[in-house]
This record gives structure tokens, C-alpha cells and sequence, in this order.
């Protein structure tokens, strides 16, 4: 993301610092991972200290401070999943991707992440790729899900 | 400013609107454990050794004396069996990260707290925060902050900061109870100094 | 849409608006919420505007798209007006048919509608279906009539009339009245009374003032804030605008999760086309009063559900909580009085403006006045967002609205009030629902998650999943939260693997006792809640997995081994065939066999093997029986045979 198209989300939120967060989510949404040349325009124009930008962009897990994977996985660990083995299913796409949450793997296929309430509860297990929902997830099917990904 | 009297374990204390409970204590010569409190800097909240029972309007509850404001005729205990419970588990639950820490150590003593209670944790830093409030709000150079949260979170310095601020001030060092700072800062001036004597790789 | 500036024009608009409409006309309904989506509600929606226009009947038949409603486990939900003709998990290939057959000959399809499972007769009209006819769909019901982008629909429903009673007819000390009144709490978990929170912002010293909405619902199973929000985002407005005029504020923020894009979307459009009409943003009305409201988003972090959090992280920080010995109503956001109460809460608001305290606390209990929503799910077939009068029994909302556990299980446990609630075991099912009863058992309503669970939930386990989250949840401040939690995690995930020992529960309780008393902020002083009540009311559970290295519930991966019985299996081969792992040895009429060197326990074979047969089991606590030698194993087939 080059640093004019920074410098338009920063003015479109009028420059305000209490306005941080919203900022870096817009270019998160746009680029999928926050640059550490991103950050420092951010900082130097928002004028707050790099430490609250480093801060928040770890603090917060909306944000990667590394490139993602094409494919973003997100299964749901919330309650009412966990009880109907979301664990299993977690479990099953660890084996088959070779990746943890919070990881991408090498062909940068991937990226994984838990997420702790989709709140489609009705369909748990639910498995989440990106943005479309595949719901009542079983362990064994997930193979099926993820070959149709290249 | 008229004073507000309050009492702590059972002897009435003067002090003045605005002040906290740790602060009336101290003046009064009435010792409470701190490790995340330094008179040069806000109060943080956060080793929570200062906990002291406060009784108003009839209810009794733990605060943090560092933070809680005065009020006239507030009752303050500094001690309980409940109060010396927590103090010696937080105080054990830090040991797991800093067992040598000299400060940890000698509360240990006082408060009967095993340093062999937790297994130990791979990191030294107890998270009182001194370094990175002290460098924010003293010297106002923000070279070191808080990364991530929960168990994972940690300081960190900013490279290029800490390379161009810390060589001639070094203020915080004394501040840490334990080895956590020390070692961040050797580590990031190892790997993650700017090194300006190093020439760009040549474009192919 | 030019802007309204008066009550009277307003009165106007709302007149003409519903002049236009024709009650009577044909109008096919779809839920759009987030749950239907996720069951492919935009593939039947598409399917309905193509169907619709196919058969020229565009300017005869309305089709809406409206926000959740509420039975969630039979989306995509298609309800035909005027009559309330309801069908379930409808799929685009059944549109064709619900146009020719219902819209125009008006006859009912059979297969579509609802079937009571204990009478096994068809229903027909929503409102006689079980699910829904127990509820007191108050603040929830209005969420399948309206289309949450459309403001006229909002008004057609007699929207915005509270808030121009409010500008025109009471000051704001009577609306701090009314709400007092009313005693309406905190929908969000906290239960404290709005009117008191109202009241101290009020009168706190400060000209600017902040109203917030807390929709950064984080509790796991629940669901309803994110409904409200997309559902009926106007409703939030209202009464947001009718707190800010009560409280003395102008500004105010909705901090939504960003991981409800939907809910963001229609709350943005909502405020764009308040602020069109003029009910929002300067001279409100023609009444002088002025008041605009920001969507801020957050991040993922579920501590920023807390409120000093949210608060912090509106002030564009990482959201840590701060000790609240000064109420956040008096010293908020930037150290300025703050009201911030949950969406559940502000939809009420305009409820109670309308009709009246007095009709507001003929709901609920002595002190839990109203309607709760609850999002109730997990071991039920009836998944769903239900709305129930405070005082309704737990046994009432999982049985006769909730429809019991599905597949022929026995109820184990429900857990309310999410990360910091617990868990109530049978014996408490007749407690009522309300904000001081669940807590004196040891658990809480909180926002209004209700999870059940089954025979086939480690309660242990559950312990272990929640201290889990807050582990990863935890801001990391303050010590014993962070530190204490993660120990507590540690010996609960050892207990689950086998590894507990004795003495573990007591270290366990001493270590809740520390982030009780001591945690800084409300996250780590009711993290040890799921432990705490879990203990107290399967017990034996612990000490099954610590003494005996068994789990009851057969759920633990460590503590489990699969083993298929000789005398049942069949050798149909299906569970060597699905094994993810080839770790059934078996083939044709050979009695099947699991290697326990290679099973992963990920329960596919226990899953698959046919009910006829039943001959795999889970076993707990005790060693797996010898494997049985090959030529044991053949089975003779009566009439065949072996060659």
C-alpha cells in the first residue's frame, strides 16, 4: 500500500487521534496486513508515539503486522460451537494445513485464526472461509472443504 | 483545604482532598507493599500488592490503595488474613518469572511466599510497567511500550528511538526489579538497531 | 426525502407513509439477519426478486428482506403476509412453487411448515408455533415486520414517536423520571439501574457529555445485540437520542464489534438517513436540541466489552480497563461524564417513553422488571434468539420454548451470563430468570447467553474452555488475572489430559480466590466463576478425572480410547473407510478392530458406525481389552459359507 493511499484513510478520519484504531482497521481491511511503513506514517501524522501504534496494532486481533495467507480460515470457538466439537474440527484443519492459529503457511495459501463467536449458532461447528459460512462442520469433511481452495 | 480524616488500621490519619489511601498511609509513616508505584508517575493499578479493606457505608471491600481517593471517615485495614493470603499469591505467582528479583525477595520474606510454589515462566519481565511509564511520562521519549496482551504481552522497545535516546539516559534501568529490561534493551541494540554504517545492498 | 422539521410534519410523514401502504396487499418476507445468511437466506431473496419479476407480478407482490427472527435453527425463514403464512429452511429451488401456490392461490405448502414434534402436526401461522407463542417478543418482535434499511418502514411502525414526545412534551428530568420509574437494568450483564447511571452523568459537573452504545458483544453464544443492531437499528437510535436529551449530551459513539460487518452496515445507514430526515444531528425536529452520534469499530478484543475498556479504546488506545472508584458515568471518555449502557438496553427506551413505566413493570419480577433477550443454544433444538418476561423459569425457556435436547440426550447442565456466568445443573431448572436469582446459585444472567448442555459435556472441560478464552482475552494488566488465570489454565488442562493430581482444586481455589478479590477489572474477577460453579455441582467430575483418570462424559481426547465391541460389529466397513488417520484394521467379514497407536480420538468412527449396530464405544477410566487374534475375528454369515 503506498503512502498517498495511507495518507486518504488518515484524512478521512480527519486526522484525529482518538480515530487510531479506526484508521489502521481501514487499512487492514484494504491491504490484509498493517506495514511497518504504514505504522510509522500513521504515528508521524496522528502525532502519537510509535509505542501506542505498536501497542494497539498487537494488542488487537483484527490486526497482522505480516502478510496473510489468499484463503483466511476462521473457525468459531464459541460456547455453543465448543460443545457441538468445535475442537475436533479445529483440530482436523491444523492436520491438514500444517498451520496454527494465528499462522500462514509457506505458500501463503493459508491463514488460520480462531474466532470466538461467528454468532451462527445454530449451524456449529462452524467454519468460516472467506466470509462464507460452512456450517455443521464434521471433522472428517474438512478435507472436502479445503481441496476446493487453490 | 480543610484536612479529611480517615483511619487506618485503627489511628486516625490527616490528609487532603485528593490524596489517595497509599499516599495518606506513606505520609503517616504506615507502610503498604508496592511494586508498580513511583512517586514520579500516575499510579497504575497493576501488581495489585498495595490492596488494602476499606469499610464505607457499612460494605467492606478490597481497592487498591494506590488509586483509591480518601474520603473522610474512611476505615482502612493494611492488614488481614485475607489481605497477606493474596499479597503472598501474587508475590509466588511472580516469583514463577523473577524468583531473584531482589524486591520479590524480600517481600517473599515478610509474607511467607514460596518462590518454588509456580513452575517457572520463560520470561523474567512482572509487567509493573516503571520502564515504559517512566520513559512516557518523564522523559516523554516513548522508547519502550507494551506489546500484545494477556500472557503474551511484553515490552518492546522502538529501535530507532531507543538507539538515538537511551545510550544517554538509561534512567529506567534502576527501576526494574528484575533482569526483564535489561535484557530486552541488549537484545533489540544486538538485532534491531539501525546500523547506519552498513551499506544498502547494491540494486542488481 | 426532504427533512422533517416538526413533530407535526413529522406526524405527516408518517401518515402518508402509511396511506401508501396497503395492509392487505401480498407481501413476501425474508430474514436477512447474519444466522439465515449463513444458511444461504441471499441465495432465496435473489430467488424471490427473480421469481417475482418472472411472473409480472412485481407491482402486486412486496417482497422484504427483514432482520432476524429469532429461530435460528430452521433459517432461511420466509414468512407470506397478510396472512402469516410461516415456512422453514426454505431453499431457492422452493421459490417458484411459494409464488404460484401461496402468494397467488393462497394454498399452503405442507412440507415447508413447521411441525410440532410432539403432536407431529403442521403449523401454519408464526404465531401459533410453540417457539414463537411462549415469547413476549416486546423489544425483539418488531424485527420481522420491518426492513432494517428502510426508515419509512421504522416509521410506519410508529417509530421515532418517543422521541417526539420526548422533545415536545417532557423535559429532561421527566424522562430521567420515567426511566427511574420504569427500573429498567442494564441489559449488558451488569444489571445496574439506567435511570441511576442517567442520573449521575446528569448531575455530574461538565458541559460535554457522552451517550454510548455498547455492542461489542464478546460473550460466545450470544447473538442477540448483533440481531437488534441489524435487525432494528433505528430503535437503537431512538433511544439513544432520547438518553442524550435526558443525560445533557450531543455526542454519542455506537462502538461495534467489527466482526458484525452487517450490523455496522445498517447502523450506518440508519444514522444517514436519520440524520436526512432531520431526527438526528442539529436542531432535531425543529426542537433546538442537538445531537450526533459516531459508529466507532472495534478490533477484537473482547475485554473491550468492559466499559472503562471500551472507553479507552475510544479514546483510540489499546483497551485496558481502569479502576472505576470514580463511576465512568461522572469521569468517562476523556475524563467527561459518560452513559454507556448495551443496545438491548437503549431499544428498550423508546418502549417505555411510549406506552409507559407503568405497562413496562407489569413485565418481570419485583426487581427485574421487563423482557430479556436470550440467545439460547449449544444441546437444544430449538437454536434461536428468544425474548421472555424476567421470571420465566430456565426450565420453561429449554423445554416448552427451546423444545429439550435433540437427539434423544439427557439435559446435563446451562451455562448463562458467558465468561463470567456459570454453569446450573438440573435440580436449579425452576429458578427464574432475572438479575439477582441466577447470580445467588452461583452463575448470572449476563448479557443473556444461554448454552446447554448435555450428557456428552465435560463439565471439566467446560472449565477449562472458558478459562481458555480468558487466557487469550485477558488485557495482561494487572496480576492476578494474568497470572493467575494462566495458572488456573495450566492445571485445568492437565487435569482434562490425565495429569491432575491431588491437592490441584484446592491450588485451583486459592488461585480463584486471588483473581476474585484482587483483579482490576470485572473480566478477571469473574473469570473463576465457570470453575467455581462447576465445582460445586460436579464435583465428581473433578475428582473422576483426577483420581481416577476417567471422564465421565467420555469427552476428553486423553482420557478416552475408542473400541469397537466384537459382539456388534458387523464388519460393514464403514469406519475404516471414513478413519482419517487408517487406524481400523479390518476388512470383509472381519470384525473390526481400532489400533490405538494411530487413532487421533477425533470420533469419526463412533460417528459413522450405523445405529443398527451401535458397536463402537468410548471408554473411559479403564484399560481397552486386549485386541482379539485375526482367526477370532472372522464372522460367519448365517446361510453363507467362508470359502
Amino acid at each position: 500500500m503506498d503512502k498517498e493511499r495511507v495518507d486518504q484513510i488518515i484524512d478521512k478520519h480527519d486526522c484525529e487521534a482518538s480515530s487510531l484504531i479506526q484508521i489502521l482497521l481501514d487499512i487492514q481491511s484494504e491491504n490484509h496486513w498493517l506495514p511497518k511503513e504504514a505504522l510509522e506514517r500513521v504515528a508521524e501524522r496522528l502525532q502519537v508515539p510509535m509505542t501506542r501504534v505498536q501497542h494497539i496494532a498487537t494488542f488487537y486481533k483484527a490486526f497482522s503486522l505480516v502478510p496473510k495467507g489468499r484463503h483466511e480460515i476462521h473457525i468459531c470457538m464459541g460456547t455453543a460451537c465448543h460443545v457441538r466439537g468445535a475442537q475436533r474440527v479445529l483440530d482436523a484443519v491444523q492436520d491438514l494445513t500444517g498451520i496454527k492459529p494465528g499462522e500462514t503457511d509457506l505458500d501463503l495459501k493459508f491463514s488460520l485464526e480462531t474466532v470466538n463467536c461467528l454468532g451462527c449458532c445454530a449451524l456449529g461447528p462452524v467454519m468460516e472461509i472467506d466470509g462464507k459460512t460452512h456450517g455443521k462442520m464434521a471433522p472428517a469433511e474438512v478435507a472436502n472443504v479445503l481441496k476446493n481452495y487453490e | 483545604m480543610s484536612d479529611i480524616i480517615l483511619q487506618i488500621d485503627g489511628r486516625e490519619v490527616a490528609a487532603r482532598e485528593g490524596m489517595t489511601v497509599l499516599e495518606a498511609a506513606q505520609k503517616a509513616g504506615i507502610s503498604i507493599p508496592t511494586l508498580c508505584y513511583h512517586e514520579k508517575l500516575e499510579p497504575y493499578g497493576a501488581c495489585r500488592l498495595c490492596i488494602v479493606e476499606v469499610e464505607e457505608r457499612g460494605r467492606t471491600r478490597l481497592v487498591v490503595s494506590c488509586l483509591y481517593p480518601v474520603e473522610k471517615d474512611l476505615v482502612v485495614r493494611t492488614r488481614s488474613e485475607k489481605i497477606d493470603r493474596i499479597r503472598k499469591m501474587i508475590l509466588e505467582l511472580l516469583m514463577a518469572h523473577a524468583p531473584d528479583s531482589f524486591e520479590l525477595q524480600e517481600l517473599a520474606q515478610e509474607y511467607g511466599a514460596d518462590r518454588d510454589r509456580f513452575e517457572k515462566e520463560p520470561s523474567f519481565c512482572i509487567h509493573c510497567g516503571l520502564c515504559v511509564r517512566y520513559c512516557a511520562e518523564v522523559k516523554k521519549k516513548n522508547a519502550v511500550g507494551f506489546v500484545d496482551r494477556g500472557t503474551r504481552r511484553e515490552i518492546s522497545f522502538i529501535p530507532e528511538i531507543a538507539a538515538k535516546e537511551c545510550g544517554s539516559c538509561g534512567e529506567c534501568f534502576p527501576l526494574c526489579p528484575t533482569e526483564a529490561l535489561q535484557a530486552a534493551f541488549v537484545l533489540t541494540k544486538a538485532f534491531s538497531f539501525p546500523t547506519p554504517s552498513m551499506k544498502p545492498a547494491a540494486a542488481e | 426525502m426532504a427533512r422533517i422539521n416538526s413533530i407535526t410534519e413529522l406526524e405527516e410523514v408518517r401518515k402518508s407513509i402509511l396511506s401508501s401502504r396497503d395492509s392487505k396487499k401480498p407481501c413476501i418476507t425474508i430474514c436477512s439477519g447474519s444466522g439465515c445468511h449463513a444458511s444461504g437466506s441471499r441465495e432465496v431473496a435473489l430467488s424471490i426478486e427473480a421469481e417475482i419479476v418472472k411472473q409480472g407480478l412485481s407491482d402486486k407482490v412486496d417482497v422484504k428482506k427483514t432482520g432476524c427472527h429469532g429461530f435460528c435453527e430452521r433459517g432461511p425463514i420466509v414468512v407470506i403476509h397478510p396472512e402469516g403464512i410461516c415456512y422453514f429452511q426454505v431453499k431457492p429451488g422452493d421459490v417458484p412453487e411459494i409464488v404460484s401456490q401461496t402468494v397467488i392461490e393462497k394454498k399452503v405448502i405442507e412440507r415447508l411448515l413447521y411441525t410440532d414434534p410432539n403432536t407431529n402436526e403442521k403449523i401454519v401461522y408464526e404465531s401459533e408455533i410453540p417457539f414463537y407463542k411462549n415469547q413476549e417478543r416486546l423489544v425483539f418482535g418488531f424485527n420481522s415486520s420491518i426492513d432494517p434499511k428502510s426508515i419509512d418502514d421504522y416509521l410506519a411502525i410508529g417509530g421515532y414517536s418517543a422521541l417526539a414526545k420526548v422533545l415536545s412534551q417532557m423535559s429532561p428530568e421527566q424522562v430521567l423520571e420515567e426511566v427511574k420509574r420504569s427500573n429498567l437494568r442494564g441489559r449488558g450483564g451488569g444489571g445496574f439501574p439506567t435511570g441511576r447511571k442517567w442520573g449521575e452523568s446528569r448531575n455530574a459537573p461538565g458541559d460535554i457529555k457522552y451517550v454510548i452504545v455498547n455492542a461489542d458483544e464478546g460473550d460466545p453464544g450470544a447473538y442477540m445485540d448483533r440481531s437488534l443492531l441489524e435487525g432494528n437499528p433505528h430503535s437503537i437510535l431512538e433511544g439513544l437520542t432520547i438518553g442524550a436529551y435526558a443525560v445533557g449530551s450531543h455526542e454519542g459513539y455506537i462502538y461495534v464489534r467489527q466482526e458484525y460487518p452487517l450490523a455496522v452496515e445498517n447502523v450506518s445507514i440508519a444514522i444517514k438517513q436519520a440524520e436526512e430526515y432531520g431526527l438526528l444531528g442539529e436542531n432535531i425536529l425543529g426542537s433546538g436540541f442537538d445531537f450526533t452520534v459516531k459508529v466507532h469499530q472495534g478490533a477484537g478484543a473482547f475485554v473491550c466489552g468492559e466499559s472503562s475498556a471500551l472507553m479507552t479504546a475510544l479514546e483510540g488506545k489499546a483497551g485496558e480497563p481502569r479502576p472505576k472508584y470514580i463511576h465512568t458515568a461522572v469521569k468517562g471518555v476523556w475524563d467527561r461524564p459518560s452513559v454507556l449502557n448495551n443496545v438491548e438496553t437503549w431499544a428498550n427506551v423508546p418502549l417505555i417513553i411510549n406506552k409507559g413505566s407503568d405497562w413496562f413493570t407489569q413485565f418481570g419480577t419485583e426487581r427485574s422488571k421487563g423482557t430479556k433477550i436470550f440467545s439460547l443454544v449449544g444441546k437444544i433444538t430449538n437454536t434461536g434468539l428468544v425474548e421472555v418476561p424476567m421470571g420465566m423459569s430456565l426450565r420453561d425457556i429449554i423445554y416448552k420454548i427451546g423444545g429439550g435436547i435433540p437427539g434423544g440426550k439427557k439435559f446435563k447442565a446451562v451455562q448463562t451470563g458467558g465468561p463470567s456466568g456459570g454453569c446450573l445443573p438440573e435440580e436449579l431448572l425452576d429458578l427464574p430468570v432475572g438479575f439477582d436469582e441466577l447470580t445467588q446459585a452461583g452463575s448470572m444472567m449476563g448479557s443473556g447467553g444461554m448454552i446447554v448442555m448435555d450428557e456428552d459435556t465435560c463439565m471439566v472441560d467446560v472449565a477449562r474452555y472458558f478459562l481458555e478464552f480468558l487466557t487469550d482475552e485477558s488485557c495482561g494488566k494487572c496480576v492476578p488475572c494474568r497470572e493467575g488465570i494462566r495458572q488456573m489454565l495450566k492445571i485445568l488442562t492437565n487435569i482434562t489430559k490425565g495429569k491432575g493430581k491431588e491437592g490441584d482444586i484446592e491450588l485451583l481455589e486459592e488461585l480463584a480466590e486471588v483473581a476474585r478479590e484482587a483483579s482490576l477489572c470485572a473480566l478477571g474477577r469473574s473469570a473463576p466463576n465457570p470453575f467455581l460453579s462447576t465445582l460445586k455441582y460436579f464435583r465428581d467430575e473433578y475428582e473422576a478425572h483426577v483420581k481416577e483418570k476417567r471422564c465421565p462424559a467420555l469427552s476428553c481426547k486423553e482420557l478416552i480410547a475408542f473400541y469397537i465391541d466384537p459382539a456388534k460389529c458387523q464388519a460393514c466397513g464403514t469406519c475404516a473407510r471414513k478413519c482419517p488417520s487408517e487406524a481400523i484394521i479390518g476388512g470383509k467379514n472381519l470384525i473390526h478392530m481400532v489400533d490405538q497407536t494411530k487413532c487421533t480420538k477425533c470420533g469419526t468412527c463412533f460417528e459413522v458406525c450405523p445405529p443398527r449396530f451401535r458397536a463402537v464405544k468410548k471408554i473411559s477410566g479403564e484399560p481397552v481389552p486386549d485386541p482379539i487374534p485375526e482367526e477370532a475375528r472372522i464372522i460367519v454369515r448365517g446361510g453363507k459359507k467362508n470359502e
